[in-house]
């Protein structure tokens, strides 16, 4: 507790893109019951803090930390570990703490090629070959810069986490039904739920929310959308588009698919699912119409890059978690 | 080291090929390798890409599945999935940097427990060529290479 009685919230955000932020501030009026019930001891994005604040405060002193962002440098894991001891509640915010999401896609590369990428191909202006170094001696004293780790990790792979809150991002409304809970709590008119729970999301599929009819899979050609006139009433899947739908958590209202466009995975592993990718694997594999290996592996062609279909958002949190080349480089 | 690597190898087999197939060769008395470890699936149809993720990233050297031969699965068809999720797996394994001979897809009658032997055999010297997996996530926390959580602290630099 605070001077002023109210129990403190944190927001951090390690290896994420920010839209989890925005998602929060999305929630509308529903912020100020964040400010109404919570004093923000440490928000980076909204307001200015310094980690050596955090660190002298007690240990458990702030009541809820949502942590955005996946485990990718060691000043990630420096304020995962920070914030875990400070914290009563640690909640993996988003897809990237809860499963890695598109930071952990480097996951297929050694960290050399992704220098290489950054500072060494043919639109990279960089004629003395400079690579960024994590320390580097100046007049003034060191400068350090956070080391990237080879492999990105999920916040639970770091440190023991309480709760997990999917998407990329969290949609906003279930953000508010999780803050009302809180609030509820506070209040005491709820109780948590166990620790270790989903919230903030079902238990099913997005293909159990999506309102698109659905006939007898059979799928002769997997195509770009681009390339497909999608039929507006249809599964997207049988019209031989990718779709994530039938091994990605629901809770998200199937937005994307209604729009028009599949669902690309972003809640991660339904309830029971233990590898997001090898589920997703077997949907689609099992209703490619054709017993001839040659015509599979013809139809399996309109997927130029599987990995990074099956594990776009849950590569850090799928069993094999890297590529052999990422586990080994240095 | 001097010693030979023995191979962890997980064979899935099917209730009624694969499996029978590996019990006449044992009523036959044919030798295979000790290092496949059995294990019996009703049929391949069952076999979830699941299966063959954990058995690698646990340690598990490389995976074999086997099954009734096309046309013959006792459910029907079961067996053309196992087909499909064995080639779509194998592109996938391919960009994780697992070497294609690690996963095998085989197909055995109840009759062919001396294919079911050789086949055994021959993964198992290909596995033994291509040397342990040993997937980082199989080495029981203490991930070689591989910073542990506690090395990661960082010391906060004085602001």
């Amino acid at each position: 507790m605070t001077s002023n009685g109210k129990p403190k919230f944190a927001m951090y955000w390690a290896a994420s893109c920010g839209g989890c932020e925005i998602a929060v501030l999305n929630i509308h009026e529903k912020i100020l019951d964040v400010d109404a019930n919570f004093e923000v001891a440490f928000w980076p994005v909204a307001m200015d803090a310094k980690y050596k604040d955090v660190e002298a405060m007690p240990d458990e002193s702030i009541l809820l930390t949502l942590f955005n962002g996946a485990i990718r440098n060691d000043e990630n894991a420096h304020l995962a570990h920070l914030l875990r001891r400070k914290s009563k509640i640690l909640v993996a915010f988003g897809s990237c703490a809860c499963e890695g999401c598109i930071p952990a896609l480097a996951n297929l590369s050694p960290l050399s090629e992704l220098f290489d990428t950054y500072y060494a191909t043919i639109s990279t202006d960089n004629p003395d070959g400079i690579r960024p170094q994590p320390r580097w001696e100046v007049p003034e004293g060191e400068l350090r810069i956070p080391k990237l780790y080879p492999v990105v990790r999920t916040l639970d792979q770091v440190v023991p986490v309480d709760y997990y809150m999917p998407g990329c991002p969290p949609e906003s409304h279930q953000i508010g039904a999780v803050i009302d809970l809180v609030v509820q709590v506070l209040q005491g008119k709820a109780e948590l739920p166990p620790l270790g729970t989903v919230i903030g999301a079902g238990g099913s599929t997005v293909c159990d929310e999506c309102k698109r009819t659905r006939n007898v899979k059979h799928i002769s050609k997997i195509d770009r959308i681009q390339n497909v006139k999608l039929d507006p009433e249809v599964c997207i899947l049988e019209q031989g588009v990718m779709c994530a739908g039938p091994a990605t958590r629901n809770g998200c209202d199937a937005r994307c698919p209604t729009a028009g466009s599949p669902c690309i995975g972003c809640y991660g592993p339904a309830d029971g699912v233990v590898d997001y990718g090898a589920r997703l694997m077997t949907a689609i594999a099992s209703v490619i119409d054709s017993k001839n290996p040659q015509e599979i592996e013809a139809v399996l062609d309109g997927i130029p890059d599987p990995a990074g279909m099956f594990y776009r958002f849950n590569l850090a949190g799928s069993l094999l978690r890297a590529s052999k080349a990422a586990w080994e480089s240095k | 080291m001097s010693e030979q690597f023995e191979p962890v190898i997980i064979g899935f087999t099917c209730n009624w090929c694969s499996y029978r197939a590996a019990d006449l060769a044992g009523t036959a008395r044919i030798k295979y390798p000790a290092n496949v470890r059995l294990i019996r699936l009703m049929c391949s149809g069952r076999l979830d890409p699941t299966f063959v993720l954990k058995a690698l990233s646990s340690g598990a050297d490389g995976v074999l599945i086997t099954g009734c031969h096309p046309g013959e699965c006792h459910y029907l068809e079961q067996n053309y999935k196992a087909l499909r999720r064995y080639l779509l797996l194998k592109r996938v394994l391919a960009q994780f940097g697992i070497e294609p001979g690690r996963v095998k897809l085989v197909w055995a009658s109840a009759a062919e427990g001396v294919k079911l032997a050789e086949e055994i055999t021959k993964m198992v010297e290909e596995v033994r060529s291509m040397g342990p997996l040993e997937w980082p996530t199989s080495m029981n926390g203490s991930i070689h290479g591989f910073t542990t959580p506690e090395e990661m602290v960082l010391q906060e630099a004085t602001s």
